[in-house]
């Protein structure tokens, strides 16, 4: 692997668009080693990224909560859901 | 194996019953299309449409998975169609994945710095107790409905479904850079989304 050069390292540095795509692609997928270290070097002198990082974890987490089938369920209105036995038993009774 | 013994087979019908449909699982299955296609009359015909395709096919169905695996899966394929079709319709106006717009509200166009209005503050949800928080709850809902369509079908088929970025991928005919580019601005909008709304 070929070293950073200090250009680099600066960009990297600041670089909060990168950084923060590298967090989302490391959280679901795999970042090389490089991209790996990069975002090492970011997130020591970047503390706004850092705050991304715990908030992107926990908006997962949320998220994924919120629509587990077992949170609130939703009620079909019960005439469509009457109409919708009547069909299926039709059909059924077609075959 | 070739024989049929008629005992399993008396078995196998007896898991599908579609006199029972309606009422064991269209509030199920209802929920589920309304919270990933965030449309509640489109949901309902889903449903519908979920039932009526299981009938045709009920001889299928091999009692390898119960019933109300095998009709969330029937409605699963429904929604990746409603995701698709919407996808494709925002390819055809504006290609939301291949324009620098958005993100330069969020960073800054030369050094990819954060811009001020949308720079991470903490918010007192760093920790996962947050996940409780029932405001916070309801405003990660609003954000999400905000997200353009195919970034919603994206994060949700990665976040809720647990899809594989492949799998993703192909069923939206995206490139997998596309497909990081959308996960990446996706997670920025809603996290700023969240930001202005909690504080």
């Amino acid at each position: 692997m070929k070293e950073l050069s200090e250009a680099e390292l600066k960009k990297i540095a600041y670089n909060c668009r990168k950084a923060t795509f590298l967090i989302e692609k490391q959280q679901i997928g795999k970042i090389t080693l490089r991209e790996k270290m990069e975002l090492k070097i970011h997130l020591t002198g970047c503390s706004i990224c850092v705050t991304f990082m715990q908030q992107s974890a926990v908006i997962n987490q949320m998220a994924r909560k919120l629509f587990a089938s077992d949170h609130r369920e939703l009620k079909l209105d019960e005439g469509f859901k009457e109409q919708l036995q009547k069909r299926i038993n039709n059909q059924l009774d077609k075959n | 194996m070739l024989t049929k013994d008629p005992e399993i087979n008396t078995i196998d019908n007896d898991a599908v019953n579609p006199h029972k449909w309606v009422s064991r699982y269209a509030d199920y299955l209802y929920t589920y299309a309304a919270f990933r296609i965030n449309d509640e009359d489109l949901a309902r015909d889903l449903v519908q449409e979920t039932f009526l395709a299981a009938l045709e096919r009920k001889e299928k169905f091999e009692g390898r998975s119960t019933e109300k695996t095998w009709l969330t899966s029937i409605l699963k394929n429904k929604i990746i169609d409603v995701y698709r079709s919407r996808s494709t319709g925002l390819a055809k106006g504006v290609d939301a994945t291949n324009s620098d717009d958005t993100d330069t509200d969020f960073f800054d166009h030369n050094d990819g710095h954060w811009n001020d209005q949308h720079r991470p503050a903490e918010l007192g949800i760093e920790q996962s107790d947050a996940l409780e928080n029932k405001e916070f709850q309801k405003i990660l809902k609003a954000c999400m409905k905000k997200l353009p369509a195919l970034w919603f079908s994206v994060f949700s088929m990665k976040h809720i479904d647990d899809e594989t970025t492949e799998m993703i991928c192909n069923e939206l005919k995206l490139t997998s850079s596309n497909f990081w580019v959308i996960i990446h601005r996706t997670k920025v909008n809603l996290r700023s989304c969240l930001q202005k709304n909690w504080i």
